[in-house]
């Protein structure tokens, strides 16, 4: 076995000061008493409390909740669909066109998909805002969240299947008893993939929103084109914040069942 | 299983998947294929249902390719297409650099520490794309960390312009995306066989000889993907020129966002998405074929 040497050692540290340094400056300089965000000027909470009283930002970052919340659940529930369909109904006619559309939005650049969704609502007359982002979002993470469903299925062990349906369960039952609780973290995963993305993206809301129907990244993307500002340093940090806690949780909730 | 409920099961996201995806995709085909007009949609409507059948076949019949003959016209697009196949391609090769010493470091650590590497890779990705995009602007900028550390150690006087350019874009390419790059080499890396190494040392290959005969080639495919996985996003990326790029660097998925939204021009920008699309085909299909073989393989 080769061992990682001082060179290993030293390109590893490299490589995670060049990932994490940028997130660390911003949350630090969250923390800044001065408009300047290069120069530190003490501690102080007063973008924070700008935050708070941010109507605008709060608005967008409520819409952006509820569409993401909704389009994971929606996303999530079709994925499991999806990948339970790609997995064991190979032989279907329509299966081999839905493993193709579950590929291909995930390498589809953002700006095709979201145009050519834009262009759909406005064809069938329906107007954009909360209803056509969260339709873009939820066809959008539907992909991932099968692919991430998908892979769990494969490796997972039919006989335990078998055996409920020689018991005499229904193929329903079986599933709901047996397959769903063992492929739950996996399904769990999906949500939460697909929240996070629903939450992050700019380019398919951009194109798919309508007045009064900002979402969160738009408010923040029409901010920072203008310069850096510590008010988004804050909500930065705030969203990096709740990554954070959630990644910590599920790494311990997963330490404890293992 | 019922055929009732395996139509239960396949139904609902075909169903959903033709409605959202290969309908509008359909639809941004034939928009690029129509003329611009000042109106709500702003796009003169090809074919004209009522007409029934013969319409359609009238239709077909003058349908002309003036949008992307437009496009050929004018210089911009063509600047616009060897400008992103530059960044994308350059900051692809970039990644594959660092990307590879990162994988290789990351399989060579402690296993107990791998689990925890895998992590710490990974976690950047969970959070915003805007935001990590966003916090080089503050590096960067001229009054930024960067030149500012510079300018302290002594190493240069007056600050160096590193943001708002094609620079910029690169590192924020290479930033954004050194996940997508890292984790399948580190797949392909990991699972290489430490006995393949042995044997070659017993043979008396020194490491260097080791790892070029043995490991690069081996690992080739997780570069393969890797650099298809960094590739194609990149090409249509909009948020990093925007936000990090000068006003020269003009890359494909900001000049359909420019086309949309500044322009109105939404048959150019359809047209322009369609080429971008043609032009990403060929990587797509090969990243979709590396994809089918990995399931198979677990």
């Amino acid at each position: 076995m080769r061992r990682l040497g001082p060179w290993g050692r030293v390109m590893l540290a490299l490589a995670f000061v060049f990932l994490y340094a940028p997130i660390v400056i911003l949350v630090i300089f969250s923390f800044n008493d001065s408009r300047l965000v290069t120069v530190w000027a003490g501690f102080s909470l007063r973008w924070y409390r700008a935050l708070a009283t941010n109507d605008q930002l709060l608005r967008a970052a409520t819409v952006s909740l509820g569409i993401a919340l909704t389009s994971a659940t929606f996303a999530t529930l079709l994925g499991l669909l999806a990948a339970l369909a790609l997995t064991r109904l190979r032989r279907m006619p329509g299966s081999g066109l839905l493993a193709v559309m579950t590929y291909a939005p995930l390498v589809m650049p953002e700006v095709i998909t979201g145009l050519s969704l834009l262009l759909l609502f406005v064809a069938i007359g329906l107007d954009r805002g909360l209803v056509t982002v969260t339709i873009a979002h939820i066809t959008f993470t539907l992909c991932f969240a099968t692919v991430v469903i998908q892979a769990r299925l494969l490796t997972f062990d039919r006989a335990l299947e078998d055996a409920a349906l020689d018991l005499g369960a229904t193929p329903l039952r079986a599933f709901l008893q047996v397959t769903l609780p063992l492929i739950a973290p996996a399904v769990a995963g999906a949500w939460m993939f697909a929240f996070t993305l629903s939450l992050d993206d700019l380019v398919l809301a951009s194109f798919t929103s309508g007045p009064g129907a900002s979402t969160l990244p738009m408010r923040i993307y029409s901010q920072a084109r203008l310069g850096v500002s510590p008010e988004i340093n804050a909500v930065s940090a705030v969203l990096i914040g709740i990554v954070a806690a959630g990644a910590i949780g599920f790494a311990l909730a997963n330490k404890r069942r293992a | 299983m019922s055929r009732r409920a395996r139509l239960l099961i396949l139904g609902p996201p075909l169903i959903w998947l033709v409605l959202f995806f290969l309908v509008p995709f359909l639809i941004i085909f034939r928009i690029s294929l129509s003329e611009p007009v000042t109106a709500v949609p702003p796009y003169a409507p090809l074919f004209d249902l009522a007409g029934g059948l013969g319409g359609l076949a009238a239709a077909f019949a003058e349908l002309d390719f003036e949008t992307y003959r437009a496009l050929l016209d004018d210089d911009l697009y063509l600047v616009a297409f060897l400008t992103s196949v530059r960044i994308a391609a350059g900051a692809t090769a970039i990644l594959a650099v660092v990307g590879y010493p990162l994988a290789l470091a990351m399989t060579r650590a402690p296993t107990r520490w791998k689990p925890y590497l895998v992590l710490m890779v990974v976690l950047p990705f969970w959070t915003s794309f805007l935001i990590r995009v966003y916090a080089w602007i503050g590096i960067l900028k001229e009054d930024g960390f960067l030149n500012a550390a510079l300018i302290k150690l002594g190493l240069i006087r007056t600050p160096l312009p590193l943001l708002n350019n094609d620079f910029a874009v690169h590192v924020g390419i290479v930033y954004v995306y050194l996940p997508f790059m890292v984790l399948p080499l580190y797949a392909v890396l990991d699972r290489l066989d430490d006995d393949l190494l042995e044997a070659a040392a017993d043979l008396g290959a020194p490491p260097w000889r080791a790892f070029l005969a043995v490991t690069l080639p081996l690992s080739l495919p997780g570069v393969a993907a890797g650099s298809l996985l960094v590739f194609i996003p990149a090409m249509g990326e909009v948020v990093i020129p925007e936000l990090l790029g000068g006003t020269e660097t003009l890359m494909f998925g900001k000049l359909i966002w420019n086309e949309f939204f500044a322009n109105r021009d939404w048959p150019r920008a359809s047209a322009v998405a369609i080429v971008l699309l043609a032009v990403l085909v060929i990587p797509i299909v090969a990243a979709h074929r590396m994809n089918a073989r990995s399931l198979e393989v677990r």
